[in-house]
């Protein structure tokens, strides 16, 4: 990994002179031969040129509908998974060679009524009407804003494993502006977002310097960030500072009505922090694909060897793209404290920051992608409260699900086998490796 | 290709390969004045009393009693002087051997009990007891962290530790309780290890997905999986599917009563000394046999490997099979020996820890297993200080580990480096 090549230079920087640069480079070529993993997800499949392919055939080749097909298998195994421990379809099955139909009967039945309960407290119900929809948005700006947070860093070849910490300490830093400073309205928001925003980007520019100065890899680096910021807030929390006056439990009190997104739809939870989400979707798109931050970011998640021959300067783009990724999950961490939640508590961040890994997998790491994502999985968390209330559904079956769609998505000429759309099976199953050391690998 | 010559641990670089590196000595230095300083003279006046044997033992031995300033600034000394020998090895232009950082690790450690305890409300412990719920605690992490060894050196990221430890946890409770034998549940725990492995294995080897993604994804979806069934099967029916017998403790005649080290190393589970076997046994494995060798080669340079007719993904394949399978045997710690049923999210994170003790062991069985000991003595000293009640708040002592590591994989901690090919699918051709 990129580890041995910084290491050198990590470890005797006055020693660096310009015929070790040159090495350096070489080393730097050979390694960029030997880490496709870094290849942005985005680009792991699809792409082996089809022009001559028909029309109907590339939408079926296509990463959107292979996408949807992942999602299709997902839910089907999951419905299988709650049909398994259901008591009808185990009775059912007892007798299956006698009357199948009953069997069937019972695992369709099972494997709907999750499902359609989940809609309903996700989307529209004939007693609520699409009011659950916003409740699917409310749920899914912080995972929207932590996944572009992912895909961004995806995108320059980093895996953002982190934003769980960085969510963490913004919504720490946000919190504590938010109740214990008192300042007039619109300043008090915007100072709490910029406090949770500067939070969630030192959180994330900790790790691209150290990936960048000493080859640290940034998977374990994120990773043990996630749990010193996890226990950082618990310990904040049991001091005078951050606990609520008069409350022995580890809770901040709430942060003043001044500090808070204002609610955007009376009766429901939905809040600015949505919009914000939306528009940090479009800024995303226009920095990864209109600006030249963005192409560098780019260039050095294709290859960083060739980014840095170009003139890219690579560690300062790998500090820059994990600040950014930092501050894009702090707007998550903000959105959780200052819209959603009101105060700070020591499960502020639910599993928003592992959630928001899947949503940027699933969106591809493009921003639209991962906006609709964030919205799909905010609607499955949405949901699964309801559908827990009303079936008796545990809530963990949406994890299943999540996770079966990610593995699915990450695995086309899986899903397309499944499906028997493997033309050239094997011809095709060895295009995508090729492809992936091709643009991993700089020759 | 010529990384993976060009980075042997050995060559640190091209300009630098006259002289060690400075940081050994350098770290050491800083670390015993940071020792003298606080546990010296700013030491606690009170005396720390640790107790070596427990009352009813064969052999009762009195207690150590340590007075906190004056036994701080001994250890200091004693670790100055370590430091100082290391610098004046450097200065030959020696390396320091690589004892001085462990004896060293475990002097300041030492000081550092002391130093928390003296200045505790209730300074005494029972060090036996401390050391033996290390010895529990890290026996989960030590089978993690070499299932962590055996794929990594492979080749293959293992992320999933996590998932493989809940897998094992949740299998063994389940099969042990139908059962009615932990030992079935055992195997179970293994064979559910194995399976999370498998999956891991098909998408990273055959599918060429990338290895992080699925060690992440996998955790969540055995975490769903699990989470789902306890809800649905166990929770509401404990008797019959979430009450697993326990692995019973077999302590070795005689020895079992030498003092200080009898309870911790022969007063065990099977698994606990599964655990010792498995060491060893891996660590013979990879460094003193061909099959060993075979697996090094892979992971460094699978191109070589194959060029000399290794067959590089069954290599990998099986590798990461077996590792499951260990991981599972963790797993099936928890409900089995430390807790007697399942419960949601049992592993807790300590698939991560195994991780970080496989980095700070820099890949190596032993190395893994050291540091899966110390992860576990900074688990328990976390729990006893809550009790003692020190000044240093638990939660720093929880961080420990973390931050230890963040330390070791930025280098400023010896050197960690991975197998060169770690993490890279190999595609033949």
């Amino acid at each position: 990994m990129t580890t041995k090549d910084n290491t050198p230079a990590g470890d005797s920087p006055e020693e660096t002179g310009n015929e070790v640069q040159a090495a350096d480079v070489a080393l730097d070529t050979a390694g960029g031969t030997l880490e496709p993993s870094l290849v942005p997800v985005s680009t792991q499949s699809g792409d082996t040129g089809h022009q001559q392919d028909t029309v109907l055939r590339r939408i079926v080749m296509g990463n959107g509908f292979v996408s949807l097909l992942a999602v299709f298998v997902a839910l089907v195994l999951g419905g299988l998974l709650i049909a398994s421990t259901d008591q009808n379809v185990a009775k059912s099955a007892g007798y299956f060679f006698a009357r199948p139909t009953d069997f069937l009967y019972y695992l369709w039945g099972a494997m709907t009524k999750s499902y359609v309960a989940l809609f309903q407290g996700s989307v529209f119900n004939p007693r609520q009407g699409f009011s659950p929809l916003l409740e699917t948005m409310t749920v899914a700006t912080p995972l929207i804003c932590a996944g572009l947070g992912v895909a961004l860093a995806f995108r320059a070849g980093l895996f953002n494993i982190g934003a769980q910490g960085q969510i963490i300490i913004s919504a720490t830093l946000g919190a504590y502006a938010g109740f214990a400073w008192h300042l007039p309205p619109v300043l008090h928001l915007i100072v709490v977002v910029v406090m949770g925003v500067i939070g969630g980007a030192a959180w994330g520019a900790i790790v691209g310097l150290l990936k960048a100065r000493t080859g640290a890899h940034e998977v374990i680096v994120t990773i043990m960030l996630n749990y010193v910021a996890l226990f950082l807030l618990d310990f904040l929390l049991n001091t005078a500072a951050f606990r609520r006056p008069g409350d022995n439990s580890p809770i901040s009190p709430r942060l003043d009505e001044s500090a808070v997104y204002p609610q955007l739809i009376p009766g429901s939870r939905l809040h600015l922090g949505f919009l914000v989400a939306v528009a940090l979707t479009a800024g995303v798109w226009w920095l990864l694909n209109r600006s030249t931050i963005g192409f560098e970011f780019r260039a050095v998640g294709a290859n960083p060897a060739a980014a840095r021959t170009a003139g890219v300067n690579v560690q300062a783009a790998t500090i820059l793209v994990m600040a950014v990724a930092g501050a894009l999950s702090g707007f998550g961490g903000v959105a959780q404290v200052a819209g959603t939640e009101k105060v700070l508590t020591g499960g502020v961040a639910a599993q928003i920051g592992f959630d928001a890994i899947t949503v940027a997998l699933l969106g591809r790491s493009t921003p639209w992608g991962t906006f609709f994502a964030g919205l799909l999985f905010g609607a499955f968390r949405a949901g699964a409260v309801q559908m827990q209330i009303q079936t008796g559904t545990p809530i963990d079956i949406v994890l299943v699900v999540q996770s079966l769609i990610v593995l699915f998505i990450a695995a086309p000429p899986l899903v397309r086998s499944i499906f028997g759309l493997n033309p050239g099976r094997k011809k095709r199953a060895k295009a995508a490796p090729k492809a992936a050391v091709a643009t991993g690998g700089a020759k | 290709m010529t990384t993976a010559t060009a980075s042997k641990p050995g060559a640190a670089g091209p300009t630098t390969a006259a002289r060690p590196s400075l940081k050994v000595p350098v770290s050491l230095g800083v670390l015993s004045l940071v020792a003298l300083v606080f546990f010296g003279f700013f030491g606690p006046s009170k005396t720390a009393e640790m107790k070596v044997s427990e009352q009813g033992d064969a052999i009762v031995l009195p207690a150590l009693l340590i007075p906190g300033q004056a036994g701080g600034i001994v250890l200091a000394v004693l670790l100055l002087a370590m430091a100082a020998y290391s610098i004046y090895l450097w200065t030959k232009g020696e390396r320091s051997p690589k004892w001085l950082p462990i004896v060293f690790a475990v002097v300041f450690v030492f000081a550092l009990l002391v130093w928390i305890v003296a200045g505790a409300r209730e300074p005494s412990i029972s060090l036996a007891g401390l050391i033996a719920g290390s010895v529990t605690l890290a026996v989960p992490l030590v089978f993690g962290s070499l299932s962590g060894v055996l794929c990594e050196r492979v080749g293959v990221v293992n992320i999933a530790i996590e998932g493989q430890l809940l897998g094992g946890a949740f299998t063994a409770a389940l099969v042990a309780t139908v059962t009615h034998n932990a030992y079935i549940g055992l195997l179970a725990a293994a064979a559910a290890g194995a399976l999370v492995s498998m999956v891991l294995a098909v998408f990273s080897i055959k599918y060429l997905v990338n290895q992080i993604i699925v060690g992440v994804v996998l955790n969540v979806l055995v975490s769903g999986v699990t989470g789902f069934l306890f809800g649905t099967v166990m929770a509401p029916d404990k008797e019959l599917f979430n009450t697993p017998p326990r692995l019973d403790i077999l302590p070795i005649p005689v020895l079992s009563d030498i003092p200080l080290i009898g309870p911790i190393l022969f007063e065990q589970s099977v698994a606990g000394y599964l655990m010792y076997v498995a060491v060893a046994v891996v660590w013979v494995g990879l460094f003193k046999t061909r099959w060993g060798l075979r697996v090094r080669a892979v992971g460094e340079h699978p191109q070589a490997a194959d060029t000399l007719g290794i067959n590089v993904n069954a290599t990998r394949f099986w590798n990461v099979t077996l590792g499951g399978a260990i991981a599972g045997i963790g797993g099936a710690i928890f409900t089995l020996v430390t807790i007697d049923s399942f419960t949601k999210e049992i592993s807790g994170g300590r698939g991560f820890i195994a991780l970080a003790a496989l980095i700070f062991g820099r890949w190596n069985p032993i190395g893994a297993f050291l540091a899966s000991l110390l992860f576990g003595f900074a688990y328990n000293l976390q729990s006893i200080l809550g009790i003692i009640g020190t000044p240093v708040p638990s939660q720093f002592m929880a961080m420990l580990p973390y931050l230890v590591t963040i330390f070791a994989v930025a280098g400023l901690v010896g050197k960690s480096r991975p197998p060169a090919a770690s993490g890279i699918p190999y595609v033949k051709g």
